[in-house]
C-alpha cells in the first residue's frame, strides 16, 4: 500500500474528467506526487537527527523539536495530497453505481454512464468544491502552524528541561523553504484549475 | 509511484515522436533518470552526515551546510528531469484530443472515416502536421528553455561544476572562519560533469529535432506552392480547398503511417 494507490485512483478518474480535469490530474501526478516522492521526502528524512541545539542537557533537543514542529511539513504535505485526491472517489463511485443500475435493470438507462450530466454533474461539482476546500484548508494550516512558509535557520527555545534560552539550528532550511514555496505554487495552480473547471461546468 | 510512472506516461508519447525524439527519450531514461536513481542518489546520500566542519560549536555545521548547498544537486536534477519531461505531455494531450474527435466521428457513422473499429483509432499513429506540428514544436522549444534555465541555475549556484574539497565558512554561530570538508568531492564532480554532458547532448538533440521539423515544414510549403504554380488554371480556389481537405482526411485515415523517414 503506497502512493501507487493514489496513482491508480487518479488514472481511473481521468476517464470521466473534462479536459481541465485531466490537466489537474497531470499537475498532481508530476508536480506534486512525483516531486514529493523523488525529492521532498529525502530532504525531511533526517530532520530530527540533524536538528541541533547548543546544549548538552538531555531531552532539551527532543522537547524543542516537538515544540517547533508539532506536525512535520512533510507529513502535512502527504496528508494534503491524500485529502485532495480523495473527492475524486465520489465520481468513480457514482459512475459505478450507474453501471450497476444499468446491469440490474438490464437496459440502457443512460446515454453513457460516464457522461457528466444530471446527477453525475452534481457529484462532479461537489468533488471539485471539496478538492478546492481541502487545498485552501491545508494552505491555511501550513501558514498558521509555521508562521508563514519561511523556515528559519535558527530558533530560540526555552522549554523545560532546557536550562535557559537555547539556540537550536534547523537542517537544510533554505532547501526546505524552496520546496515549501513550490508546494504553495502548485497548490494555488490546482485551486485555479479547479475553479476554472467549476465555472466551465456551471456556465456550459 | 516513482520514475517508472513517468516512463509509462512518456512511453505513450514515443509513438508519435520523430526518430530524434525517440533517441532523446532513450537518452533521458537511460543516461539521466537511471543514473540518477542507481548511482547519483547513493553518492549524495550521506551528504550532510559526512559534511564535517572543524569546530565543536553546535549549529555551525548546519548553518554552513545550508549556506553552501541552498538546494542539493540531486534535488535540482530531479526537478530538471521533471520539468524537461513535462512538455511532452502537451503532445500526449493533443493526440488524445484528436483520437477523441476521431472516435466521435466514427460513432456518428461518418462515411468519410475508413476505420473498421475503435481499436484501429486507438492504435493509430498520427503524423506530425497541422496543429500537432505546432504543439510538438512548442514542446521542444519549452524543453530547450527548461534545460538551459536549469544548467544556468546550476552554474550560478555552485560557481561552476566543480565540487571543492574544502569550504571556508564564517556564518554565525561559527566562532571564526571554519574549515568545512565536503564528502566525496571527486565522485560528485565526476557525476556532475557527466550529468551536464548528457544535458548538453539532450540540448543538441532538441536543437537538431527543431531544425529537422522546420526544414520539413518549409520544404512541404514550397512543394505545395510549386504544385499550385504548375497548375494555376486547372483548379479554382474551392477545388484546391476540397483537394486539401480530401488529402488531410485520407492522410489521417491511413492505417500504417510512416513518419519522417524519407
Amino acid at each position: 500500500m503506497s502512493w501507487g494507490f493514489i496513482r491508480d485512483l487518479l488514472s481511473g478518474v481521468n476517464k470521466y474528467s473534462t479536459g481541465i480535469g485531466r490537466i489537474w490530474v497531470a499537475v498532481v501526478f508530476l508536480f506534486r506526487l512525483l516531486v514529493y516522492i523523488v525529492a521532498a521526502e529525502n530532504i525531511w528524512k533526517y530532520e530530527h537527527d540533524e536538528f541541533e541545539c547548543n546544549i548538552k542537557q538531555p531531552g532539551c533537543e527532543n522537547v524543542c523539536f516537538d515544540h517547533f514542529f508539532p506536525v512535520s511539513h512533510i507529513r502535512l504535505w502527504a496528508l494534503q495530497l491524500i485529502m485532495v485526491s480523495t473527492p475524486s472517489l465520489l465520481v468513480v463511485f457514482h459512475v459505478a453505481y450507474r453501471e450497476n443500475r444499468e446491469k440490474h435493470h438490464n437496459q440502457k438507462l443512460y446515454k453513457s454512464p460516464g457522461k457528466i450530466d444530471g446527477g453525475l454533474l452534481c457529484t462532479y461539482l461537489i468533488s471539485l468544491i471539496l478538492k478546492t476546500g481541502f487545498e485552501i484548508v491545508f494552505l491555511v494550516l501550513f501558514y498558521k502552524l509555521y508562521n508563514g512558509f519561511k523556515v528559519p535557520r535558527l530558533v530560540k527555545c526555552d522549554m523545560r528541561p532546557c536550562p535557559n534560552t537555547v539556540d537550536c539550528y534547523i537542517s537544510k532550511p533554505t532547501e526546505k523553504m524552496i520546496f515549501l514555496y513550490f508546494l504553495v505554487a502548485t497548490s494555488c495552480l490546482c485551486i485555479l484549475l479547479n475553479l476554472s473547471e467549476l465555472s466551465y461546468l456551471i456556465f456550459k | 509511484m516513482d520514475w517508472g510512472a513517468l516512463h509509462t506516461i512518456l512511453g505513450g508519447v514515443n509513438k508519435h515522436s520523430t526518430s530524434i525524439g525517440k533517441i532523446w527519450l532513450t537518452v533521458l531514461f537511460i543516461f539521466r533518470i537511471m543514473i540518477l536513481v542507481v548511482a547519483a542518489e547513493r553518492v549524495w546520500g550521506d551528504e550532510q552526515d559526512d559534511f564535517i566542519c572543524n569546530t565543536l560549536q553546535p549549529g555551525c555545521k548546519n548553518v554552513c551546510y545550508d549556506h553552501f548547498f541552498p538546494i542539493s544537486h540531486i534535488r535540482l536534477w530531479a526537478l530538471q528531469l521533471i520539468f524537461v519531461s513535462t512538455p511532452a505531455l502537451l503532445v500526449a494531450m493533443h493526440v488524445a484530443y484528436r483520437r477523441h474527435e476521431k472516435k466521435r466521428q466514427f460513432r456518428k457513422g461518418d462515411q468519410k472515416c475508413e476505420y473498421k473499429d475503435i481499436e484501429e483509432i486507438r492504435q493509430q499513429r498520427f503524423r506530425i502536421e497541422g496543429s500537432l506540428w505546432w504543439t510538438y514544436t512548442s514542446s521542444i522549444f519549452f524543453r530547450l528553455v527548461f534545460e538551459a534555465v536549469f544548467m544556468y541555475a546550476f552554474y550560478f549556484m555552485y560557481d561552476g561544476f566543480r565540487m571543492p574539497r574544502l569550504m571556508k565558512c564564517n556564518a554565525w554561530p561559527c566562532p571564526n572562519t571554519v574549515d568545512c570538508f565536503v564528502s566525496r568531492p571527486t565522485e560528485k564532480t565526476v557525476f556532475t560533469i557527466f550529468m551536464i554532458a548528457v544535458s548538453s547532448i539532450c540540448i543538441l538533440l532538441n536543437v537538431a529535432e527543431l531544425c529537422y521539423l522546420l526544414t520539413k515544414f518549409f520544404l512541404r510549403r514550397s512543394k505545395r506552392a510549386g504544385n499550385q504554380k504548375q497548375h494555376p488554371n486547372h483548379e479554382t480556389k474551392e477545388e484546391t480547398k476540397q483537394n486539401e481537405m480530401n488529402e488531410l482526411i485520407s492522410d489521417s485515415c491511413q492505417n500504417t503511417v510512416i513518419g519522417f523517414t524519407s
